[in-house]
């Protein structure tokens, strides 16, 4: 939507925001500096992988004199990096599609069907909110353990699905409702079933909807930390977060190999948050005001 | 969000339906006596459709409830017992692990610490990050990068954040390494382990790493808020505080009102951060334990799995209670509007 107003001529608007008694310039200075405090972690983060450790422990804020890229290069070169990456990617996608799957084929029910137990079957996802993971991440792990998925990433996936439904489902349903009727309608008279038109109309126009839950699933999904500290107890198993942790605690002297580590380990969220940041916002709105 | 505001041309005619699902006091009864208007319009029974639908919602709602609604369950089943883990709890204890956790010196702390980080986090992140997205939501240059930098920490790991927060926070770490170096060295602080500092210190972390969420819903809310408001108003005279402060403000509160929900309900459960950055261990004597962090280390960690279950349960019910308590007197208005919207159209 930015992109349409920044194409559309709009003279009022630039009367307006000359009119306004904030001045632009203060706008950035107060934006640059709040950026500066928000980086300014992660730039330790990133920077310190590029020193030695003696650096580090001569001037802990200094910059890198000079740059090193050895810290980069191992954590680059190892095996076990990759094989937490690939952990952690094939939890975050298999989850995501999960989630999406799911919670639309749910939603679209509960948007669009009529039937009698719809308003207890949303109260009941919508409860789901009420239940964040840290309350039932004791008896899940019994659970789990006694599912026989322990150290398997089917142990974490499953939960991650589930606890992932409520905040999906309260997000899509507003989308899928919005679509008009007419549309149902005429996909009915051109000989559509319901089903058809799920696939046809319904998946497509729910798109916005659809990509923001996707990304938030797969972030939270990425970033997650309690589910696979109780499930993954093996190294092989270990998804990035544990991945850090166990990097950190084991190279603990060894700070700046850590540091790049972890500036590695947090490149992908990141990518995928600045792609798809519009859509995020765009989507949440309508969740807001629905 | 321009598919939101075709709602009204959706609202279908199913206002019988969510009174009917859930708000009436006894479903049985509501049945008998609502039989005969609702029959009239409701379409005849279609299996087709009755099969569709659980095809459809079917696998969604198995994965909850296996995952989501039976280890809740399970966990107020458990915390009745005395429980190493292993085969089937046998010694049942009653409420004796409740009592043991409401005379724990331990747990009263991390509640406390709960409770400062509840409103701690609330006066910290509301008005900064509702002066944030205003400032964003007015056109500029680089607004999307800018956007994107706000909501950074937000969305890396709190492994990551924690690792790095604590490598840059030890007593040599940078932070005070930079305060020496500008001749601050007075202030240089042990931040993590001094118990009179560590709660400042975990309450600025979290600032910093949750006030992209909020700032992002806070945008969301303002761009549902329609321009031709503030364009009168500002025919009107009215001055750019006077329309943020008659206009946008209560015309955000439904987001604010939200926002505050899922930050208390975060605030109560918060885990992540704290175990990362102080350990299991540390987090007590730091002042910065939490229930969360209690539970693992008393429960799990301790081997000791019908105990952090009582936990679990002792936990779940203070969000509820707090969570209903909210709704009940500040959520009223939305969830009102909400529940009975399509009733009223």
């Amino acid at each position: 939507m930015t992109a349409s107003s920044i194409a559309l001529p709009r003279p009022p608007k630039a009367r307006q925001t000359s009119r306004l008694p904030w001045g632009s310039p203060t706008i950035y200075v107060v934006a640059v500096v709040v950026i500066a405090l928000m980086l300014a972690p992660l730039a330790y983060i990133i920077i310190g992988g590029f020193r030695t450790n003696s650096q580090i422990t001569a001037d802990p804020s200094a910059l890198p004199a000079p740059w090193v890229f050895t810290n980069y290069a191992d954590v680059l070169a190892s095996t076990t990096f990759w094989g937490q990456v690939l952990n952690s990617t094939v939890a975050a996608v298999v989850t995501t599609v999960g989630v999406v799957a799911l919670g639309l084929m749910a939603s679209y029910v509960l948007a669009r069907y009529r039937f009698r137990a719809r308003g207890v079957l949303y109260a009941l996802f919508a409860a789901g909110l009420m239940f964040p993971m840290t309350v039932a991440i004791t008896p899940l792990y019994i659970m789990v353990r006694n599912l026989g998925l322990m150290n398997s990433l089917g142990g974490i996936i499953l939960p991650q699905i589930a606890f992932a439904l409520p905040t999906t489902i309260i997000i899509l349903v507003p989308f899928l409702r919005a679509i008009p009727d007419e549309i149902e309608e005429a996909a009915a008279i051109d000989g559509c079933s319901r089903l058809g038109f799920f696939w046809r109309m319904v998946v497509p126009l729910a798109l916005p909807g659809v990509i923001t839950v996707g990304i938030l699933a797969f972030i939270a999904s990425w970033n997650g930390y309690i589910l696979p500290l109780f499930i993954l107890n093996n190294e092989a198993a270990f998804t990035l977060p544990l991945g850090v942790q166990a990097f950190a605690s084991q190279y603990s002297v060894d700070t700046a190999k850590v540091l790049a580590f972890t500036s590695l380990s947090m490149i992908p969220a990141l990518v995928f948050f600045s792609v798809f940041e519009r859509r995020i916002v765009g989507g949440l709105t309508g969740a807001v005001k629905g | 969000m321009n598919v939101r505001t075709n709602s009204p041309v959706a609202g279908r005619v199913e206002a019988d339906d969510v009174t009917a699902g859930g708000g009436s006091p006894s479903p049985a009864a509501g049945r008998v006596a609502a039989t005969s208007p609702r029959d009239r319009r409701r379409p005849r029974r279609d299996p087709r459709k009755a099969i569709e639908i659980a095809v459809l919602v079917g696998p969604a709602l198995l994965v909850f409830l296996a995952f989501v609604i039976f280890p809740v369950v399970m966990a107020g089943y458990y915390g009745f017992f005395r429980w190493k883990g292993f085969g089937p709890p046998t010694d049942f204890v009653g409420l004796q692990n409740y009592v043991t956790i409401f005379q724990d010196p331990t747990f009263h702390e991390a509640l406390s610490h709960n409770a400062i980080i509840v409103v701690m986090s609330l006066v910290l992140q509301g008005p900064a990050a509702l002066l944030l997205a205003l400032l964003l939501n007015r056109p500029m240059r680089g607004q999307s990068a800018i956007r994107v930098l706000i909501f950074a920490p937000y969305v890396i790991a709190e492994v990551v954040v924690g690792t790095g927060w604590s490598l840059m926070l030890q007593s040599q770490g940078a932070l005070n390494g930079l305060l020496e170096k500008v001749g601050l060295g007075a202030f240089t602080q042990d931040w993590l382990a001094d118990p009179a500092i560590a709660m400042g210190t975990l309450l600025v972390i979290l600032t910093w790493k949750y006030i992209g969420f909020a700032v992002i819903l806070f945008l969301a809310g303002l761009q549902g808020i329609p321009q031709e408001l503030t364009e009168a108003a500002q025919i009107d005279g009215a001055s750019y505080w006077q329309i943020q402060r008659r206009i946008t403000l209560p015309l955000l509160g439904p987001t604010l009102r939200i926002w505050a929900f899922l930050s208390i309900i975060g605030a109560l459960q918060l885990f992540d951060l704290v175990y990362i950055i102080w350990g299991q261990y540390v987090a007590s004597t730091a002042g910065t334990s939490t229930m969360a962090t209690y539970m693992v280390a008393n429960g799990r960690n301790a081997g000791n799995y019908g105990y952090g279950n009582a936990v679990a349960v002792v936990l779940f019910l203070i969000s509820l209670v707090v969570a209903l308590v909210y709704q009940r007197f500040v959520l009223r208005r939305d969830t009102a509007g909400a529940l009975t919207e399509r009733t009223e159209r």
